[in-house]
């Protein structure tokens, strides 16, 4: 793999978010001034705010200028990292949602790796039994999986697990009497992971395993498969070997293109558990109407999901060989 | 000598479907529900929205079959209501961008070059903003009312059936019958309506389908985070206030969501079958 072409490859891919980016920046701006009432009651958010305050914000954001004029100081803000402030949480929006990231990155971290794990596995299991009991069954559930509101799943996991059964806790991240570091912290955080992370597996499973047997059972019936049979290569080599390669590209890329669905099925199982990540923090903006953070949220998130593109299809050009990048 | 060919003859559309057991079960689940939804508030004992009508928080009894909430108000009565509040917003949300889809997917697709360049330009960018978050700040900033948010989700869901619909003219418009009827001087709007569209509907149908679900979920996310009307309840609002109370009253958060469940697994389920009709080559799976 020549490095250098790899390199322009992903420049390129970059360069193709510029207009998108651009597009996210005008939604916000576009919004400030369309929703209904004075453009800086959105920039203060539903808090309250000294005249000082007001008066400072119609200079920083120069609401008595022209309109084009003031898209350039927005635009020249955001390129700058200023996402706003905060006037409930008295802290700038980048900073608030920066610290929240962890926790997100964590709960989806673990899910996927788990779901991705699992319904790869289930989907070549169905994929060598097509028809069978098997394969019925994981079909039904997983088509029920992505049938179902994550945070449904997660109240009725919540009442059974947490509240009936008392195995898991029932809100947050830590306990206030746990360790508060090294590996009894490592503990008490993942016993907090466990409901949150299945919730958020489920529908993530389903699609992956639907995916993978949809594939398997495509590529396991190629002529290349046959032929190594015929060599009398060992059946689990064939599938895991030959097949399975083949089959776990468009694996990759389906995490990338639902990379959005993603973060949204995160904010609303955050919400069931009170996890304090992104998801949990756009709840109490909403709650709260706390407009710069909402719009901050966006940016960010949009930001997070054309990154996955871009990674995406930059491990897709890594793996395949048959993708010519220009 | 010739020799006569018996060509059988092709199945009707309700044989096909009815082949897929799932399909049939999801229709009639889908009947069922809308019935509920339409004839549930005049047989009902209960007003929806009415407060203490029973005890607060009373289990599920034969009085009240799915319980009574925090305020005394008959949970099945609010979520038969509240289903026909979701129902409304999905069919809505999804004929609506299955029109905008279809529009801006056929214009691309029949035109082709700068007009096609530009329009799926379009359509890339709304595929890669993300739509749930973008629904928020809609409804956030113009104000939770069905009308909106049937209206954000509407707008945000076109670009797949846009997709799908440029594919299918693209494909269609160099057809052998397209040409023939060009030849014959057809204008292009008879092209268009008479001879692609027809053929090019296939796909869209089961898409639609398919996108009422998903416009449900949608709904249904953004009441559940505080987004829902607040002069109608729909189910993910119970949901909402089900979070305070589920610990000791589970029954004001099963019921509302099985409700969802259902809708939207039968929707899938329909879809499925929807498939299989209109689709020959993917029979026979």
């Amino acid at each position: 793999m020549p490095t250098k072409s790899l390199l322009i490859y992903v420049g390129g891919r970059l360069l193709q978010a510029v207009p998108i980016m651009f597009v996210i920046i005008l939604i916000n701006f576009a919004l400030i001034h369309a929703a209904p009432g004075d453009p800086v009651d959105i920039l203060i958010g539903g808090a309250d705010a000294t005249p000082e305050y007001i008066e400072g914000l119609r200079r920083e954001f120069g609401l008595d200028q022209p309109l084009w004029q003031q898209f350039v100081t927005y635009i020249s803000k955001i390129v700058q990292f200023d996402l706003g402030y905060s006037l409930r949480y008295r802290e700038p929006v980048l900073s608030l949602i920066l610290g929240r990231m962890p926790a997100t990155l964590l709960l989806m971290g673990t899910a996927l790796f788990f779901s991705s794990l699992i319904g790869i596995l289930l989907g070549v299991f169905a994929a060598r039994r097509p028809y069978s009991v098997g394969d019925y069954t994981a079909t039904f559930v997983s088509l029920a999986g992505y049938s179902m509101p994550v945070f449904w799943l997660g109240q009725i996991m919540l009442v059974i697990f947490a509240l009936h059964l008392a195995w898991f806790p029932t809100q947050g991240m830590y306990s206030l009497r746990a360790p508060s570091q090294g590996f009894g912290r490592i503990l008490d955080v993942a016993h907090h992971l466990v409901l949150p992370a299945i919730t958020y597996s489920f529908y993530h499973l389903a699609l992956i395993y639907r995916l993978t047997r949809i594939k398997m059972q495509e590529v396991l019936a190629l002529d290349f498969i046959t032929t190594a049979r015929a060599k009398g290569v060992a059946e689990g080599r064939v599938v895991y070997r030959h097949a399975l390669r083949n089959a776990i590209l468009p694996v990759v890329t389906v995490i990338g293109l639902n990379f959005g669905f993603m973060l949204a099925g995160s904010v609303l199982t955050e919400t069931v558990f009170a996890w304090p990540g992104m998801g949990r923090l756009l709840y109490e903006a909403v709650g709260a109407r706390d407009y710069p953070v909402l719009m901050g949220l966006f940016t960010v998130l949009s930001v997070m999901v054309i990154c996955a593109n871009v990674i995406t299809d930059v491990v897709y050009a890594l793996v395949d060989p048959r993708v010519v990048y220009r | 000598m010739t020799t006569i060919t018996h060509i059988p003859a092709e199945p009707s559309w309700w044989r096909i479907f009815s082949r897929n057991r799932g399909s049939v079960v999801g229709a009639v689940v889908l009947v069922v529900l809308f019935a509920l939804a339409i004839v549930a508030p005049m047989l009902l004992r209960f007003e929806a929205g009415r407060i203490d009508v029973g005890p607060s928080m009373a289990p599920p009894s034969l009085v009240h079959l799915m319980g009574t909430d925090e305020l005394g108000r008959d949970v099945f009565a609010r979520a038969a209501a509240g289903l026909s509040v979701s129902l409304m917003v999905g069919f809505g949300a999804a004929t609506i961008s299955t029109f905008l889809g279809v529009v801006i997917g056929g214009l691309a697709g029949f035109f082709g070059r700068s007009i096609d360049a530009l329009l799926m330009r379009l359509t890339e960018i709304f595929q890669v903003i993300p739509r749930f978050f973008l629904a928020v700040l809609l409804v956030a900033f113009f104000g939770a009312s069905i009308f909106n948010i049937l209206i954000a989700i509407a707008v945000l869901s076109w670009p797949e059936i846009a997709r799908l619909v440029r594919g299918e003219f693209l494909s269609l418009r160099s057809r052998q019958f397209v040409d023939a009827a060009r030849v014959a001087g057809a204008s292009r709007t008879s092209l268009i309506f008479g001879e692609i569209l027809p053929n090019a509907l296939g796909p869209v149908v089961v898409n639609a389908t398919l996108m009422v679900g998903q416009a449900m979920l949608l709904e249904a996310g953004l009441s559940y985070l505080g987004l829902g009307d607040p002069t109608k309840a729909s189910l993910g609002q119970m949901l909402q206030e089900a979070q305070q109370i589920m610990r000791s009253a589970w029954w004001t958060t099963a019921f509302p969501g099985m409700f969802i469940f259902l809708a939207v697994l039968s929707l899938n389920l329909v879809g499925d079958g929807l498939t299989d009709v209109l689709n020959p080559r993917a029979r026979g799976r």
